[in-house]
């Protein structure tokens, strides 16, 4: 098998594609966004709730991607659920650099932990949107734009 | 180059080493190039004939009096009667040089659409065509308060005969369809289509970009009004493609854009000047050296025949038809009677970009998205297909290499 093979579709990631994390409709949701990647027909919708001291007590998403795309988005809802605003900004800051080659996370200092496991994309341009789309719709959330597109 | 004597077997080894590109590994794995629909890939020939161009003859066209130009010149105007006789048009002014086909397409619309259309006229396309034949439809109905129909198609990716019939009236002014779908690979009857058109009083704008390097056409046998298609789909290079047109539509046809070389006379007291077919449509310098290659490939096509090659491509699609049956969960989008070389599949719970991603991993390039015909996949339900599309310079064993590629994705991602 293809060494890229094994370090793009890790277990994690198809385990997190086949039993996704939060993924349900958020009837009391703060804010809602819909991301949209035209090129592939990927899409998704995703709620976020925040509580008086900006923290993010819940999140949740629906929709219908590639592997990367729904992995990506289940990964991230279990990785800002608890955080700030701010550290989840940071969050996205850092996953859209990895995914885009600019920040080596073996080199430099990050808090992506296990979502680290996606810095393989940076060698498949064309995927790079897929693992993406998921923070570029929480970004957008989170600033109360209603729709956003990655293209 | 390959030599026309050759017409029982068909000698795909061949044929494979004039294109240097099927030589070349992707990562560690040889390149197995099935996007053909996307564009297909060009033989020594094609290329030499640019570095010829620029070497011995660069200059413009239809300008000086000096050799090089008249060299230029005569090797860019061989070329139009190459296509002449490629596509059986009966004159040579009837075919006109343009960007490809989405620019053949817009200046129908804007220069015959804006013309002879008026607010209320329908214009008919089908539900499988590519977005280059529905957007310039669009703008153009926007215009003018015209109103687009869309021809249906059935379950098997046919056109709908009978409900095209019900929705030709008097209205129809005309009918723009392709003759092979890019998405499903249908082979559309366009012949009866046309047909059809001209009884209700309607023409016809066949696009032809998966239809001609892939099989023998005639459009005076077609008897379609418009016919386009583009170069790099046919072996050639980007950027150029043709226009055909009846004379006598193309004649009452206003230009679609001004420049040099598309006027007989310009002068601030007396007026312009149009200048006669086909120039009237071909403002400012072409792309001289592609259309040159496009002259190549006809050539070549021609020399290893269009017949052999719809044989040739017809055993692979049964083959690869054949052979994904084996793959569990596997569907095929599209499954015409008559089709070209296009087989365009979903993996149940797999997205497509997944499968294109691992394919590559084996050197495999198939196409993954919408095809540019985002009402196809509306149509069958579907957000993305995977397409592996072939050529004459395709083998069996390739079709392997992607069987057992596509058992690879099925045990990651099954």
């Amino acid at each position: 098998m293809d060494p890229r093979m094994k370090q793009l579709y890790q277990e994690l990631i198809i385990d997190h594609n086949k039993s996704p994390r939060n993924f349900r409709e958020m009837d009391d949701s703060d804010y809602e966004s819909k991301g949209h990647n035209p090129l592939c027909g990927d899409k998704l919708q995703l709620y976020v709730k925040i509580d008086s001291e900006n923290i993010i007590t819940d999140v949740s998403f629906t929709g219908d991607g590639c592997a990367i795309s729904k992995a990506s988005a289940s990964m991230m809802t279990t990785a800002v659920k608890g955080k700030t605003i701010a550290e989840a900004r940071t969050l996205f800051h850092q996953f859209h650099d990895m995914s885009t080659g600019k920040l080596d996370i073996a080199e430099h200092p990050h808090q992506l932990g296990k979502l680290a496991i996606f810095a393989g994309v940076r060698d498949l341009p064309a995927r790079v949107k897929c693992a993406t789309l998921a923070w570029h719709t929480l970004d957008a959330a989170l600033k109360g734009k209603e729709i956003i597109t990655t293209e | 180059m390959f030599a026309s004597e050759q017409k029982v077997h068909f000698d795909v080894d061949r044929i494979r080493k004039d294109f240097p590109i099927l030589s070349r590994r992707i990562g560690d794995n040889p390149l197995v190039y099935l996007d053909n629909a996307a564009s297909s890939q060009m033989p020594t020939v094609v290329m030499d004939a640019f570095g010829e161009y620029h070497r011995n003859y660069h200059s413009n066209v239809h300008r000086g009096v000096h050799t090089l130009s008249q060299e230029a010149t005569d090797a860019f105007e061989k070329v139009r009667q190459k296509v002449q006789k490629f596509i059986g048009a009966k004159e040579e002014r009837e075919i006109i040089y343009t960007s490809g086909a989405t620019d053949s397409i817009n200046l129908i619309a804007q220069s015959y659409g804006k013309t002879f259309l008026k607010e209320g006229d329908e214009i008919l396309i089908s539900n499988m065509e590519h977005h280059a034949n529905i957007v310039p439809w669009d703008i153009l109905s926007k215009q003018l308060n015209l109103n687009i129909l869309v021809i249906p198609i059935t379950d098997e990716g046919e056109l709908d005969l009978n409900a095209y019939k019900n929705l030709l009236s008097e209205r129809t002014k005309i009918v723009a369809v392709n003759h092979v779908s890019n998405a499903l690979g249908t082979i559309n009857p366009v012949k009866e289509i046309t047909q059809l058109a001209h009884e209700a009083g309607a023409v016809t704008v066949i696009d032809g970009a998966q239809s001609v390097p892939h099989m023998n056409v005639n459009v005076s046998d077609i008897d379609c009004d418009f016919y386009v298609f583009s170069a790099h789909k046919m072996l050639g290079p980007t950027g150029t493609g043709i226009l055909f047109g009846k004379a006598e539509h193309l004649e009452e046809m206003p230009p679609y854009r001004g420049g040099g070389d598309m006027i007989l006379s310009v002068s601030f007291e007396t007026g312009i000047t149009y200048n006669d077919l086909p120039y009237k449509f071909e403002a400012g310098t072409p792309g001289i050296a592609q259309v040159i290659m496009l002259g190549k490939a006809i050539e070549y096509l021609d020399a290893v025949g269009r017949d052999n090659i719809l044989a040739y491509e017809n055993e692979l699609l049964s083959y690869a038809t054949q052979r994904v049956a084996e793959i569990e969960g596997l569907k095929i989008i599209g499954t015409a009677s008559n089709k070209a070389s296009v087989l365009s599949f979903i993996l149940e719970g797999i997205h497509p970009h997944d499968i294109g991603t691992i394919l590559d991993f084996h050197g495999v390039a198939v196409r993954s998205g919408h095809h540019c015909a985002q009402p196809v996949m509306e149509r069958f339900n579907v957000p993305a297909t995977t397409r592996a599309s072939f050529a004459f310079y395709n083998t069996k064993s390739e079709i392997d290499t992607l069987i057992n590629a596509l058992h690879e994705v099925k045990e990651v991602l099954g």
